[in-house]
């Protein structure tokens, strides 16, 4: 029963991480209509800048805010000279302009920080366990990551539906042309909405850095995990990502616990063995097949077209 | 206008020539690497042929088309792990496994459009690779090594590298031919139609969607056939074969090659494939009187030129190279 608790807080933490990820994959497609598969670089630079500002300041807090600016300004930049381009051109130019983009990162990055992978050292306040129920202990970090996002989440949701920037953002999103017409400047408003998508992916990655080491590539497969989660919960939708995060989160590491153990009940021990791994990492992808017969636009899809 | 004697036409026809004469040259006395990286070059060139039919011809963006290359690369090796070494049965396990997982992928992912049909061919073809990598018995993440190559009647021996050679050089021939013929039938007509105005396809009656899932079978076949041939000619197999970003790979060489065409592809094989071989030495060649050692070092980061460059195609040259010659045939001419 405790590591049941423990692995859904697992799977929980998961979710909403990979939120941070979704939600800015999900925003800049829906409000510039743009893929951007390099969404996992920015993760990827987000956790190096985190690991080498805290080495340099000696404090794990302030060198996650300095990586925290250090991705958005990345993002902005990277915005400013490549993206930009890319805005109303075919999908498979985003495609090809990105992929081009995740090469030049991985490259870049092995140039400054070498192929070895980092490490980023929790500081011990935050590197201790928690009584959360009787009887039943958890890592403060990860509590920690719960309510960072689910803060940040309460952020967005406040930004986006609340503030003069969010309904700009939301009319972006609907019809640009119309919002560039009345005068807004439209052009800076989605180098600011690629930046917050970089920032987000910079704060996962920094958080799951200290879980992880920090490598080449780390972004790549968490990339296509936040891709499943945006076509379950629906391109452009904040609320969709969310709740497909979650269930993402819970399926993936709850899977991977408990599905071995099921399987070893059903199959012999033997071949269960053999098939777990294989099946418990599909399960995701059979969700997603679900969902698509069912609803092919996701949970909650945007544009109600 | 393009008559027959044109610069695009005559450059196919060097190029295809050119492949042919290449073993008479490597018998020579050339480099005999060059018939490794030819053979590499052309089974890949299947694989991006294939890919062009569904993304050049039917607009069907695939983010997942490595995956059969897995598929068919690990049906040669499991059945060659297994002790089935005739070619007459892998070849058509390959075959088969990659249709049903393409018919499987293809039913699904067709249900939706645009970006939503990318993320899913990609995640769908992650989800393969993971499977594989979870294949304990098959040697998980680290691959199969394949002792024999695929057997098959007496004359005929894939571990001759020539003959090896050649067998991919006809099949891949034998694929342009067909996607040349498929894309020129009525079959072709319909899925290029669905592309330009699927709803317009639909309302005068056609039902587009099976067009389009029988379209996506047979390039996820032909690339199946690619993947076995490569596990031949590596005599290994491991889920990096399938891995995204080889996805990735043969997205570019096909518009590197030009999309309009069924021969683009093979010219985006050959040059993607010649530039990272030789892109490193040429920076060293080029940078050393001017940078030294400096160099030296970068060209090991060729990989920070080609993302660029990569951007730089897809804003200035989306025609791809067969666009680009044509082009150079209209200035000829005016």
């Amino acid at each position: 029963m405790t590591l049941f608790i423990e692995q859904c807080l697992n799977g929980l933490q998961f979710g909403l991480l990979l939120f941070l990820l979704a939600a800015g994959l999900t925003l800049v497609f829906g409000i510039m209509d743009l893929v951007n598969l390099a969404h996992g670089s920015l993760y990827m630079i987000g956790a190096y800048f985190a690991a080498t500002f805290a080495a340099w300041t000696g404090s794990f807090m302030l060198g996650a805010v300095l990586a925290l600016i250090a991705t958005l300004i990345v993002g902005m930049a990277v915005e400013v000279i490549a993206m930009r381009r890319l805005y109303g051109r075919d999908h498979l130019d985003h495609v090809l302009g990105t992929f081009g983009l995740i090469l030049f990162f991985d490259e870049l990055v092995r140039l400054i920080w070498g192929s070895e992978g980092l490490s980023l050292p929790l500081p011990s306040w935050l590197n201790t366990s928690v009584q959360i129920l009787p009887g039943v202990n958890y890592s403060a970090y990860r509590l920690a990551i719960i309510a960072v996002t689910v803060a940040v989440a309460g952020f967005l949701y406040v930004l986006v539906m609340r503030t003069r920037i969010g309904m700009l953002i939301r009319a972006g999103a609907s019809n640009r042309e119309m919002v560039g017409a009345l005068g807004v400047n439209i052009k800076l408003l989605y180098t600011l909405v690629f930046g917050l998508g970089a920032a987000l992916a910079g704060l996962a990655g920094l958080m799951q850095a200290p879980i992880l080491t920090v490598q080449i590539g780390m972004g790549e497969n968490i990339l296509i995990l936040a891709f499943v989660i945006t076509v379950i919960g629906g391109i452009g939708s904040i609320r969709g990502a969310l709740v497909a995060a979650i269930l993402v989160g819970f399926l993936d590491t709850l899977g991977r616990a408990f599905f071995p153990d099921l399987l070893r009940m059903l199959l012999s021990k033997d071949a269960a063995s053999t098939a777990a791994p294989a099946l418990s990492s599909m399960l995701i992808y059979l969700l997603m097949a679900i969902v698509l017969v069912v609803k092919p636009e996701g949970l909650f899809s945007a544009s109600h077209k | 206008m393009t008559g027959p004697l044109n610069v695009r036409n005559i450059a196919t026809v060097a190029l295809l020539a050119a492949l042919v004469l290449l073993p008479v040259y490597v018998q020579l006395g050339g480099d005999r690497f060059m018939l490794t990286l030819f053979t590499r070059i052309i089974i890949l060139a299947l694989a991006a042929v294939s890919l062009n039919l569904i993304l050049g011809f039917g607009g069907m963006m695939s983010f997942g088309h490595a995956a059969y290359l897995g598929i068919g690369g690990y049906a040669v090796g499991m059945l060659a792990h297994e002790g089935v070494l005739s070619g007459f049965v892998q070849w058509p396990v390959a075959l088969g496994a990659s249709a049903l997982f393409a018919l499987v992928i293809g039913a699904l992912s067709l249900r939706t459009r645009g970006v939503y049909f990318i993320m899913i061919t990609l995640a769908f073809a992650q989800m393969a690779y993971y499977v594989i990598s979870g294949l304990a018995r098959y040697g998980g993440d680290d691959g199969l090594t394949i002792y024999k190559r695929s057997e098959f009647f007496a004359p005929i021996n894939l571990s001759n590298k020539v003959q090896f050679y050649y067998v991919c050089l006809a099949l891949l021939y034998a694929s342009i031919y067909l996607v040349w013929r498929l894309v020129n039938s009525r079959f072709g007509m319909v899925i290029q139609g669905s592309r330009s105005n699927d709803m317009r396809m639909r309302a005068i009656g056609f039902p587009t969607y099976r067009y389009k899932l029988v379209c996506f079978v047979i390039a996820g076949t032909l690339c199946g056939l690619a993947g076995a041939l490569l596990a031949n000619h590596t005599d290994f197999v491991s889920p990096g074969i399938m891995y995204w970003t080889r996805s990735g790979d043969l997205i570019i060489m096909v518009v590197l090659g030009g999309m309009a065409s069924a021969v683009g592809p093979l010219f985006g094989a050959v040059a993607l494939l010649l530039f990272e071989e030789f892109l490193p030495f040429v920076i060293k060649l080029v940078g050393t009187p001017m940078f030294g050692d400096a160099a030296g070092r970068a060209s090991e980061y060729w990989q920070i030129i080609m993302g660029p460059l990569l951007l730089l195609v897809v804003l200035f040259a989306r025609g791809g190279i067969d666009g680009l010659l044509s082009q150079m045939h209209r200035k000829v001419r005016s």
